[in-house]
């Protein structure tokens, strides 16, 4: 997201409205990118976003081709490069990317002439997710200038959190990351965003709380002493939410841990928007493929 | 015997700064002085408006041989040494086998008198297997040849060894050579600052060189041996050394080019070449770096010259080596403080000839009669462009690739026999 302009995204977000309606048609099928190949090539496990570009490409009638690390030949050896290059000897369109190392697509980018789209790059960026909850919040809340935002949890681990920073930096927003100083990179005010160690503080007068899961895969347990101090203080409890503005839309990227950073009365409360930010994670992530795969923009 | 005509000759050793010729004969210098006939030579090097120094010394360079001799060996990597104006090159202990015994310094020595084009002096490992658990026999290393010992890659991380260490080095004169990192705290592979930020990289706080800086001169200093810490990058390790030699002038100190040539921001494209232990520092340090320099407070400039194959560059930044192909670079690199007036020539000269000779307690790094002809001739003012595909290394892992540098290597001398010369 950080090398995307204001434009670049609104373009994206407005592309994407113009997909949501397919997945909500009975016949959920477009024929926009018949014939193209989308390969999405996971070294991650995912749920969510792996399922939601498959959704996408398929609603846009993409042939679609999903490797996993596991059953690849990463397993046996291979070097990520020699991996693209033998995919792209297959005349794929879209190479769709989640790796656990930083600058794994970008890597990719350059040797290969596919579009490569990041699906998650370690704690670097995780952009479609980015998209998704700017497309979210958008929605409800109609405009994305002078949205007040706090995001709460693993940051320093966080691809979910650098990529909405970048991206709400594009425009009028204010940004509060709020975790234990253990959690938080150094010198993060210079991304431009403000910083709390307290959630009463950090989500007071807030028009979004994005509330992220400990990356237990990249060490964040080892930046608090238990779980259960954790979640006596920075669990988002009913208490929090009536501090924050009225109307509020609590986020969360998934996968929750309830009773960690979120209690289940706000996650399945009135104020939650975190399905229907994987509902629209589907279009966003159509837009991105039909963007890529040569069409306007 | 050999004459090299009206060249600039700078020597750091004796300071001397003037337009003379000189005369080699055999294995040493002969004479110097203005208008030697050329009678008196069977071979003339015209230097004039080029500069003559002492071949220049590197205390850490790894030659990767024996066991990584795809990545290096003796051969090439006193080539790419002899390309780069280095006449001596001290090389690390972290080969396979481990040099932490005679018998793998005798294979250097025997394999680098046989073939090598530059003086070879091993440096040997602190500790068995560089594994922080018990001494080497580093007397026995001695008398094979070599000169310093160091676990280059990871600190000794028990102090209480470390101490033994710089008592029972001091018994046969062998530098310590101090590679200082917290394990603890490092665990990344970027600097930690603005450009990780970024990159999302897993960073490496400075405060990890820091903090073994001041252990390793501590303790030193409370047995009163001498110490030299490798490969300083971060401006609170200047403002350490600085406040540490006030008190302890037995510590010293090196940095290598790409501290003063290159910031973390450098690391923002995810470029292997970037990859480097320690990292590329933040702007301000790279600031600190040349500050350290001019002031003296930074006694040398080494390569750390770390030559990879190229697989393990062309992989994920985090899954990649970490080094920098250094030898043929280094001289031009460095030439650029000169030319942004952070040094005078005298003074980047006394970093990378006579100050590592005092550290390694060798003979070289002098120009005078009677000394060993260890020299070099170099333009200070040639501009070309670094090749990498041109490296007598078989290392090309090189964040320089392209880049115009001013000044260049021209002839090298080593023992009054000319083994390299682009004249």
């Amino acid at each position: 997201m950080r090398d995307l302009s204001r434009e670049e995204i609104l373009l994206l977000l407005d592309t994407a409205d113009s997909f949501r309606d397919v997945s909500r048609r009975d016949i959920k099928k477009v024929p926009t990118l018949r014939g193209k190949t989308v390969i999405t090539l996971f070294y991650e496990p995912s749920t969510r976003t792996r399922v939601s570009f498959e959704i996408a490409a398929k609603r846009l009638s993409a042939d679609t081709i999903n490797i996993s690390a596991g059953s690849s030949s990463a397993a046996k050896g291979e070097t990520l490069k020699d991996t693209g290059k033998n995919l792209e000897s297959m005349r794929p369109d879209v190479i769709v990317i989640r790796h656990s190392m930083p600058g794994a697509p970008h890597m990719l980018a350059g040797v290969l002439d596919s579009a490569i789209v990041n699906a998650g790059d370690g704690s670097h960026e995780h952009p479609t997710q980015a998209l998704l909850d700017l497309f979210t919040m958008r929605e409800k809340k109609e405009t994305l200038d002078g949205l007040k935002v706090a995001i709460v949890g693993d940051i320093i681990h966080s691809r979910v959190a650098r990529s909405n920073i970048f991206a709400l930096k594009k425009f009028d927003t204010e940004v509060t990351c709020c975790a234990p100083p253990t959690m938080l990179p150094p010198r993060l005010e210079e991304l431009g965003v403000k910083v709390s160690h307290r959630l009463e503080d950090a989500v007071a007068g807030k028009d979004v709380i994005m509330m992220l899961r400990i990356q237990k895969e990249r060490g964040g347990a080892s930046s608090i002493p238990s779980i259960r101090e954790y979640s006596s203080l920075y669990c988002l409890q009913e208490s929090h939410v009536k501090e924050a503005r009225e109307k509020v839309i609590i986020m969360h990227p998934g996968p929750l841990n309830r009773g960690v950073e979120i209690s289940s009365d706000v996650a399945d409360g009135p104020y939650s928007v975190i399905l229907n930010q994987v509902e629209n994670g589907v279009a966003v992530r159509m837009a991105v493929l039909y963007l890529l795969s040569g069409g306007e923009g | 015997m050999i004459l090299i005509r009206k060249g600039r000759l700078i020597d750091p050793g004796t300071c001397r700064d003037e337009v003379v010729d000189v005369l080699i004969d055999g294995g040493t210098i002969a004479r110097i002085g203005r208008d030697i006939a050329k009678t008196d030579a069977d071979r003339v090097i015209d230097a004039e408006g080029l500069i003559v120094a002492p071949g220049l010394i590197d205390v850490h360079t790894h030659l990767r041989d024996p066991g990584y001799e795809w990545k290096e060996t003796i051969r090439t990597g006193t080539m790419a040494a002899a390309r780069g104006g280095f006449t001596s090159v001290v090389c690390m202990a972290n080969t396979d086998p481990v040099n932490d015994n005679k018998s793998v310094t005798e294979y250097i020595m025997k394999k680098a008198a046989s073939e090598g084009m530059v003086r070879v002096f091993p440096c040997g490992a602190i500790t068995r297997g560089l594994r922080g658990e018990d001494l080497s026999e580093m007397g026995e290393m001695r008398q094979a040849g070599a000169v310093a010992i160091s676990d280059d890659g990871r600190s000794v991380k028990n102090s209480g060894l470390f101490l033994k260490a710089l008592e029972y080095a001091r018994l046969f004169g062998l530098a310590v050579i101090c590679h200082c990192e917290d394990e603890d705290l490092s665990g990344g592979v970027v600097h930690e600052g603005s450009a990780s930020l970024f990159s999302g990289l897993d960073a490496v706080p400075p405060i990890a060189e820091e903090v073994m800086v001041r252990r390793d001169i501590a303790i030193a200093r409370y047995v009163d041996s001498p110490v030299h810490i490798t490969h300083i990058s971060t401006r609170g390790t200047v403002a350490i050394m600085r406040d540490e030699k006030g008190r302890y002038p037995r510590a010293t100190c090196d940095t290598c080019p790409h501290y003063f040539s290159l910031s973390d921001e450098a690391t923002l494209g995810y470029d292997t070449n970037t990859k480097v232990n320690p990292p590329l520092r933040s702007p301000e340090d790279v600031a600190a770096i040349k500050e350290g320099l001019r002031d003296g407070t930074i006694d040398i400039i080494a390569t750390d010259h770390a030559p990879h194959d190229h697989v393990s560059k062309d992989v994920e930044f985090d899954m990649a080596s970490s080094g920098i192909s250094g030898l043929e670079t280094a001289l031009g690199l460095s030439l650029a403080l000169v030319h942004e007036g952070v040094l005078d020539l005298m003074g980047l000269l006394a970093k990378m000839t006579i100050n590592p000779a005092r550290l390694l307690n060798v003979p070289y790094g002098v120009l005078a009669p009677g000394a060993v002809a260890d020299l070099i001739v170099f333009s200070d003012t040639a501009e070309w462009t670094v090749n990498k595909a041109a490296f007598a290394s078989k290392g090309r892992n090189t964040p320089f690739h392209g880049t115009t540098l001013k000044g260049r290597n021209l002839v090298t001398i080593v023992g009054g026999k000319i083994v390299y010369n682009d004249l």
